[in-house]
């Protein structure tokens, strides 16, 4: 069976790791590079690097350090942020991205996904949507979920997978930083409606919070985390390990 | 040297970086002169089946490949580039493949529940059925790293390992010197590159 994935995820801006990072035993510690290398030894599953550079020169040194990482690291990198075009997506496949990561562009773009899809693939377009609830609904948020866009969040996620989108990361802003577990009610909303893998982000604390995760929706494909991470609050090793003892398929390091 | 093999299909970054890392010479390449000169050849692929084996029909790089390994040079097709071994394919009608391979390439949807995802995409556990070299280094339960929506059938002589997914599907295969993948090796960290590791050594 497919094991349930763990994605560390690295907001990267002029070449470091934004959300700053403590672990024993890493020196360069803000390196996207070594942290990207030291979370493929741990045994994540895949990692999204997330470019929050605004400049065209800060462009150009995320996609140097991608190119870096991809040639040191071996599994599933997928990269977000500042994806607008096509072109963008050349731009970071041809640096070893794998899969690429579509979320305020395609508000502003809405053909974005299916061009892409079409030219390379739907395993390759990830749809990544921030939702926060406003009035009772789930609402679409843009500008890293600084603005309201008025779109209603099931809908858009509806319609993103029937353009071709063939993952969807959703970031709950509702349970983002307050560590206190994902956000299930959400969760379940989207992982009912669509038939691609669901990435759950925003709201993990501790091991148990994926562990929660995984055994209420079983449709969940994967956990996606940042400061628990890099803060070693949680290790990979031992969320891995505590996932197999409940028997969630998990993919361990020998 | 190794050659890959360049006609077009699918991003070669990662396989090209996997053997740097490895400290292995390959060459990307689609020139016939460098094909045969190349002592193993890997052949890769993301996409459509039909687009992949008419672009490797019209280059002429299909008649070649199937000549260099009638000399019993090595060859490795990894996920659309294995899929491409086998005799034919269903996907959107019916391809032609390279037929270094009996069997053929059916959609997953319909032989597993439809509660699962197509594509299937994550690691896997490789379950063995026989021994290969390819997988010297590679542990009975290692995971592997696998996006496809089709996978082989009617080709159980030459399985050498299959993953679970709701049915058995075909992970590995081996006929003489022709190898097959269906995941990346590339994108499967320690266990994937010990993989290219082995195809090197053969």
């Amino acid at each position: 069976m497919i094991t349930k994935r763990i994605i560390p995820c690295l907001d990267v801006r002029d070449g470091r790791v934004v959300k700053g990072v403590n672990f024993e035993g890493l020196r360069d510690v803000d390196s996207p590079v070594a942290l990207a290398d030291y979370y493929s030894r741990s045994g994540a599953d895949e990692l999204v690097f997330y470019d929050i550079t605004a400049s065209s020169d800060g462009r150009r040194i995320f996609t140097e350090i991608l190119r870096e990482t991809a040639k040191k690291v071996f599994i599933p990198l997928t990269v977000g942020g500042g994806i607008n075009t096509v072109a963008d997506f050349d731009r970071v496949l041809k640096s070893g991205a794998d899969k690429v990561s579509v979320n305020s562009g395609a508000i502003k773009n809405p053909g974005l996904i299916e061009e892409a899809a079409r030219l390379y693939g739907n395993q390759c377009v990830v749809l990544s949507v921030d939702v926060k609830r406003v009035g009772g609904e789930f609402r679409v948020f843009a500008k890293g979920g600084r603005e309201d866009t008025g779109i209603e969040a099931l809908s858009w996620i509806r319609r993103g997978v029937e353009s071709g989108a063939g993952e969807i990361v959703l970031n709950s802003i509702d349970t983002d930083g307050v560590k206190q577990g994902f956000d299930l009610e959400m969760l379940r909303a989207v992982s009912e409606i669509v038939d691609v893998p669901v990435i759950a982000s925003g709201g993990a604390g501790c091991i148990q919070d994926f562990i929660t995760l995984f055994k209420t929706l079983p449709k969940v494909d994967a956990g996606l985390a940042a400061s628990i991470f890099h803060f070693g609050e949680v290790k990979i090793r031992d969320l891995k390990e505590a996932m197999q003892k409940e028997e969630i398929p998990v993919r361990l390091m020998r | 040297m190794i050659a890959i093999i360049d006609y077009g299909v699918g991003n070669l970054f990662s396989l090209k970086s996997s053997f740097a890392s490895l400290g292995i010479p390959a060459e990307v390449t689609s020139d016939p002169a460098k094909i045969r000169a190349a002592d193993r050849l890997i052949l890769p692929g993301v996409g459509a089946f039909g687009d992949a084996a008419e672009k490797l029909r019209e280059s002429g790089l299909k008649e070649l490949i199937s000549e260099e390994t009638r000399k019993g040079k090595p060859l490795l097709g990894i996920c659309l580039g294995m899929q491409l071994l086998f005799d034919k394919s269903e996907e959107y009608g019916e391809h032609e493949g390279l037929g270094l391979i009996p069997g053929r390439v059916t959609a997953m949807r319909g032989r597993i529940p439809d509660s699962l995802k197509v594509p299937a995409m994550g690691w896997n556990a490789l379950h063995f059925r026989k021994d290969s070299a390819l997988f010297r280094y590679v542990e009975e339960g290692d995971c592997v790293y696998f996006v496809h929506s089709y996978s082989a059938v009617d080709c159980e002589a030459d399985t050498v390992a299959v993953v679970e997914y709701g049915t058995d599907i075909t992970a590995a295969v081996e006929k003489g010197s022709v190898y097959g993948c269906q995941f990346h090796p590339e994108k499967s960290g320690t266990v994937g590159l010990s993989i290219l590791k082995a195809f090197s050594e053969l």
